[in-house]
């Protein structure tokens, strides 16, 4: 899923300088469950910015409310349809592809993000995320008994490990991660797949996905 | 004072523990400041971040969570998960410009009667003081 990160309040309330009534909007969808965007975030960020503007002496109306999945026009349309009418600008709690639809969708407004979208990953533990995929449009997991190499090697090596592993399998730039070609060589261990880690690989062609991405998929 | 010269505070009280305190608070005459309101939870742990923050959006100038003793929750993690939630609170009221002391956690058991009008009174002085 996209895991994203809420920007400080500062800068929130920077962008939202010189607006009076304003629309916060979650998603219910990837920041929900990375406890960036969801309905309770939204009650948060809200609350905090009467807090802040009622601090400051300012005049704040703050609306808030929760799409499905900010990147559907559709859903974004039938929950947002009559209030976003009533707004100076949307804050989007979603990550940038829910931010951008809202912009299209409301296209007389500002639509600013709440959000920095950080990456595509899952979560190790309760409130922790880690990175799993770099959306490189050439997936390499079949080789590497499905370990990324691309984002889960600091150096990205399509051939590794690079010489600078520590004991105990950790990175030489960060000790406090996995060595991901030390992973990749126990996990092709335990499958009986070491050969492959004998084959070179050339450089993988990382223009596969010619921005901006656009996949046409047949329907079922 | 935060917001419109109120200087309420809410006490959410664990209803095995605190609720039970500031009952008997009552029982024994221990007189404590008249300007708290108790609003009794199941747990601590039902208290969220939000409704610390509603509470001073509503004017409350501080929020006491009080819950059992660490290790005697009857919900087992109630009281550690309320603490990390007020901790939570206190950098999100930071970052707004309000002290982050305005809001406390307390653990005590249901017979300390005179620990919470104590508490209470603490918050009241904390609050005058700034």
């Amino acid at each position: 899923m996209i895991i994203a990160e809420r920007k400080p309040l500062e800068e929130i309330r920077n962008m939202l300088a010189g607006y009076k009534k304003i629309l916060v909007v979650g998603c219910g969808t990837c920041v929900t469950i990375c406890w960036a965007g969801g309905e309770k975030e939204v009650g948060i960020l809200s609350s905090q910015l009467r807090l802040a503007s009622s601090k400051d002496g300012n005049e704040l109306s703050v609306m808030e409310a929760v799409v499905e999945r900010q990147c559907e026009k559709e859903m974004v349309l039938e929950e947002l349809g009559d209030k976003a009418p009533g707004v100076e600008a949307i804050l989007s709690l979603g990550c940038g592809a829910g931010v951008q639809m809202m912009a299209e969708l409301f296209e007389e407004k500002p639509v600013l993000p709440a959000l920095n979208t950080t990456f595509i990953g899952m979560p190790e533990k309760e409130g922790l995320w880690v990175e799993m995929c770099g959306a490189c449009g050439d997936c390499f997991l079949d080789r590497t008994g499905g370990i990324c190499p691309v984002v889960r090697c600091a150096k990205g090596l399509l051939n590794g490990p690079c010489g600078g592993t520590r004991k105990g399998g950790k990175c030489e730039i960060d000790p406090d991660k996995d060595c991901a070609w030390v992973l990749i060589y126990h996990r092709l261990e335990k499958q009986g797949r070491l050969n492959l880690m004998r084959k070179y690989y050339e450089p993988k062609n990382y223009r596969a996905v010619k921005r901006p991405g656009k996949v046409q998929a047949m329907q079922a | 004072m935060i917001m419109g010269g109120n200087n309420k505070i809410i006490a959410f009280c664990c209803a095995e523990s605190a609720y039970r305190a500031a009952d008997r608070a009552g029982r024994l005459r221990i007189h404590y400041p008249d300007n708290v309101r108790v609003i009794r939870v199941p747990c601590a742990g039902r208290v969220s971040v939000l409704h610390i923050l509603k509470a001073f959006e509503k004017g409350a100038a501080g929020v006491l969570v009080m819950g059992c003793q660490e290790g005697a929750c009857r919900h087992l993690t109630g009281n550690i998960r309320a603490k990390e939630r007020v901790k939570y609170a206190e950098d999100l009221l930071k970052e707004v410009g309000i002290n982050g002391q305005r809001v406390k956690m307390v653990n005590f058991g249901p017979d300390m009667a005179q620990r919470f009008a104590r508490e209470i009174e603490e918050m009241v002085e904390k609050i005058k003081e700034e």
